[in-house]
């Protein structure tokens, strides 16, 4: 098992730079610069900035300190942000982020595992259609449209919650719900999914011919190996929901990491996009490793293969 | 058993949620918990990319800045537009408008306590100006004598610059030119001084990438001073005991809030959670406008919204043809039924009040019969065999809809083909200064109050021309300008070089913007002005009757 852990992070860690150099080209290769602005920057202002940066430089040296910053854990500064290092705003909303992210996904879970096991259990059943047409509802249900909505309701209608902000311990619920919900829809299919195909499965027949309960068919013997599809999701969804998103971000005004991936982009502090790029690359890979590991541990027949 | 446990869970829940419900709907908003500790909450647009004064190029910096620094010049609370005294308490100028004298405060502080003095203006321009610096905004001290050939780094020895310190309290600018309108100028937080001790605690004199402007180190002059800043979230500041007016500031501490988008900060407002907003949702404004006038707020702005046309390219090198363009756009039209919150139809190029004693020449009007006569002389009758062009937009909601509407008028009055084409933000930056283009929007925000903040763009060579439009009577009367030391005589000459602009047309004016927001009735104190300009230490809050 320590074999194929280490086998795999270092796997990981080439991932991780394969992104930050394909990330690097294509900015490198999309039109405009860093400095392009509506108010055109002065030519020797310009040139003095990007000897600052280090941005006249050919490109493959620029590549080759961006590499090096990074695996030295030196990371270059914004472009756009003079005194901010891109680890620091990183480190800044990171926190907010996963603050929202981890209530999130505990609710997608709360929300999405029964939702799905109640119609496995009952397939072609009023519940099993009730449940599949919310989680039809909640995947076509962009966060755009539900995040507002929910705002609506119980931030200006209730008074329940502050409708936007990050100050009062409260401030998390509205986000996360949101989030969550959308997630939830995802998990109930999978887990209606998984289910289904494994209660039809020989051993749930020998489990229920020996004798045991339903309940203990269910719940002992066939939801491990159910929850794989659902694990299989949870490692990248886990990535996503950590890193926040750029809508329940705008929507809520919470000081996460979701929006710099959009800003970044677009205003091209392209060492910025490249960090955030990196970050989330480096928790994909995290997660997924950890989803592989909890798998082999429900399901000895997957093991661990480097 | 069982049965009585459900009623009595049920009961118990609702009970839970009833008691939720009463003490979370009774509960204060921030703004009236702010009311009681003076603290004014203000939308901020998007967070500002740095707090040296140097450095920034934004909006959002300018409106924190206008509460840590102070220039030689600062907004009259009556009216921010107005100068009124800042660092300095007096001034004087040489009749020419060349040689200005500024007497500073002599009980002027740092918020750290040490005393602001002739030295720390000179350090600024200096920093300012290092070209190591790459100060993107330093062509605003360009006014000053030899300031840009040393920021060009053709002259490395700063005392040829017009900066003289006299004595600790008195500073002398000399200028290349005459400029009347220099008070305006110093206005911009370009010319704010900067904490020479703050700033060499962190680093050298040029280095941007230093912690100086964090809280705990940022040190300002103005009527406020640094207390946090939550990248991304707040950014606060509290009275400046040391201010030299510190008597007069009546608010304890504001907080300037990052909100980016329009739909967000209207929730907040309504919710109880900022004073001002910075911006309204297109589709509140109208009504707002008519249902809550005790808190909406409209004010004209500096800025001009207009077209470009590429005048390098055939049909577009003839004026009949952008004449014709200009005259067959009905803005009154436009601003009614599309923009819909009261912006003001651009007659003229630079926006009305742009400066003391300057009249925007009004030319521009709606006329669809002399621009299909002005398009048939060019050889064009009734658009025909017109070459199809474009108008190039950057991806967003709201230019789409205004180039969706002038390319209706254009296709209905002169049966021209034309379509929209949309780029992203950088892509369209390069299209533009490529001059990729035929026709492509574009705005321009005016930095201090004088016509030739929005004249001096159509030179030859400038680098926010992109139009391929010059001509050599046009740089002449500039130039004149530059050097005319008669304020009526130099206002005259710039507003025929506006009407030779207008003339020849390689813009087209479309309207000149006003600012819209919401403002809580409890604030008092606050004024409109032109550059946004605000004077902080007027700003009151009082319980609303």
């Amino acid at each position: 098992m320590l074999r194929f852990i280490i086998s795999r992070v270092l796997q990981g860690i080439v991932v991780i730079f394969a992104v930050i150099v394909i990330t690097f080209l294509l900015l490198k290769l999309s039109p405009g610069g860093p400095f392009n602005k509506e108010r055109e920057m002065q030519p020797h202002v310009r040139e003095m900035l990007e000897a600052y940066y280090g941005l006249d430089q050919p490109w493959y040296v620029q590549l080759w300190r961006q590499v090096k910053g990074y695996a030295t854990f030196h990371f270059p500064p914004s472009l756009k942000m003079p005194g901010r290092g891109v680890d620091e705003i990183i480190a800044q909303g990171f926190p907010v982020s996963a603050a929202i992210g981890l209530p999130a996904l505990l609710i997608a879970l709360g929300i999405g595992v029964p939702l799905g096991a109640i119609a496995a259990l009952n397939p072609r059943s009023i519940e099993d259609r009730t449940s599949m047409v919310l989680a039809t509802l909640g995947l076509c249900m962009p966060s755009l449209v539900l995040g507002p909505l929910i705002a609506m309701i119980f931030g200006m209608k209730l008074r329940w919650f502050n409708v936007s902000g990050w100050y009062d311990s409260t401030d998390w619920v509205l986000p996360a719900t949101t989030l969550g919900i959308i997630y939830s829809a995802y998990i109930a299919r999978l887990t209606r999914g998984g289910l289904r195909e494994t209660l039809a499965q020989e051993f749930i027949r020998t489990a229920r011919a020996k004798g045991a309960s339903e309940g203990a068919v269910v719940f002992v013997h066939a939801f491990k190996m159910a929850c794989l599809p659902v694990l299989n999701f949870l490692g990248p969804a886990a990535a996503g929901l950590l890193t926040g998103s750029l809508v329940t971000e705008t929507v809520f005004q919470i000081p996460g990491l979701g929006q710099h991936f959009v800003s970044a982009a677009v205003n091209r502090d392209d060492n910025l996009a490249m960090a955030t790029a990196a970050f989330y690359a480096a928790l994909i890979v995290g997660f997924n490793l950890l989803v592989d590991i909890i798998q082999a541990a429900l399901n000895p027949k997957i093991g661990f293969k480097g | 058993m069982t049965g009585r446990f459900r009623i009595i869970s049920l009961v118990l829940a609702c009970a839970g949620l009833m008691w939720f419900h009463q003490m979370r709907q009774q509960r204060p908003t921030r703004v009236q918990t702010a009311k009681q500790t003076r603290t004014l909450i203000l939308g901020n647009g998007s967070e500002p990319e740095t707090l040296d004064p140097h450095l920034a190029t934004g909006q959002p910096e300018h409106h924190v800045f206008g509460a840590l620094f102070e220039g030689l010049v600062a907004p009259l609370p009556g009216n921010p537009d107005a100068n009124g005294p800042g660092a300095a308490a007096s001034w004087e100028h040489s009749p020419d408008f060349v040689t200005w004298t500024f007497h500073l405060q002599p009980n002027g502080k740092w918020s750290d306590g040490t005393p602001v003095t002739a030295r720390d203006f000179a350090y600024s321009y200096e920093r300012e100006l290092t070209p190591a610096l790459a100060s993107d905004y330093a062509s605003m001290l360009y006014p000053l004598l030899n300031a840009e050939a040393f920021n060009k780094g053709e002259m490395t020895d700063f005392s040829k610059v017009g900066v003289r310190v006299i004595d600790d309290h008195t500073l002398q600018l000399t200028l290349k030119g005459p400029t009347p309108f220099l008070p305006s100028i110093l206005k911009h937080y370009t010319w704010f001084p900067v904490p020479r001790q703050a700033i060499e605690r962190h680093g050298k004199m040029t280095d941007r990438d230093t912690r100086w402007t964090r809280p705990g180190s940022l040190v300002g002059n103005g009527p406020f001073q640094l207390k946090d800043w939550h990248f991304t979230h707040s950014i606060t500041v509290e009275r400046n005991p040391h201010y030299w007016d510190a008597a007069a500031v009546r608010l304890r501490e504001i907080v300037f809030l990052p909100i980016q988008n329009a739909g967000t900060e209207d929730r907040a407002f309504n919710d109880g959670q900022v004073h001002l907003t910075s911006t309204i949702p297109l589709d509140k404004t109208p009504v707002y406008r008519e249902k809550r006038a005790a808190e909406y707020h409209e004010d004209p702005l500096l800025s001009v919204y207009f077209y470009r046309c590429n005048v390098t390219q055939k049909p577009f090198d003839d004026k009949r043809v952008r004449k014709a363009l200009a005259l067959a756009v009905d803005r009154e039209s436009l601003i009614r039924n599309v923009l819909r919150a009261g912006q003001k139809p651009a007659l003229g190029f630079t926006p009305p009040g742009c400066g003391e004693g300057y009249e925007t020449p009004s030319v521009l009007k709606f006329d669809p019969t002399e621009a299909r006569r002005l398009l048939a002389e060019a050889g064009f009758p009734g658009g025909a065999g017109f070459p199809k062009f474009e108008i190039l937009i950057n991806s967003s909601e709201a230019h789409r809809t205004i180039a969706e509407a002038v390319m209706a008028m254009w296709q209905e009055h002169l049966n021209l083909p034309v379509t929209v084409l949309n780029q992203d933000w950088s892509v369209y930056l390069k299209s533009q200064r490529d001059l990729e283009f035929t026709v492509c929007r574009a705005g321009w925000v005016g930095d201090f109050l004088d016509p030739v903040t929005f004249l001096s763009i159509w030179q030859k060579g400038d680098g926010n021309n992109n139009t391929g439009w010059h001509q050599s009577r046009y740089d002449e009367l500039l130039a004149a300008s530059s050097i005319e030391a008669d304020a009526a005589k130099r206002m005259a000459i710039l507003r025929e070089a506006e009407l030779l602009l207008l003339d020849e047309l390689p813009i087209l004016p479309i309207y000149w913007y006003v600012h819209s927001y919401m403002l809580d009735p409890s604030v008092k104190g606050w004024k409109p002005s032109l550059l946004e300009h605000r004077c902080y230490k007027a700003l009151d809050l009082v319980p609303s009757s």
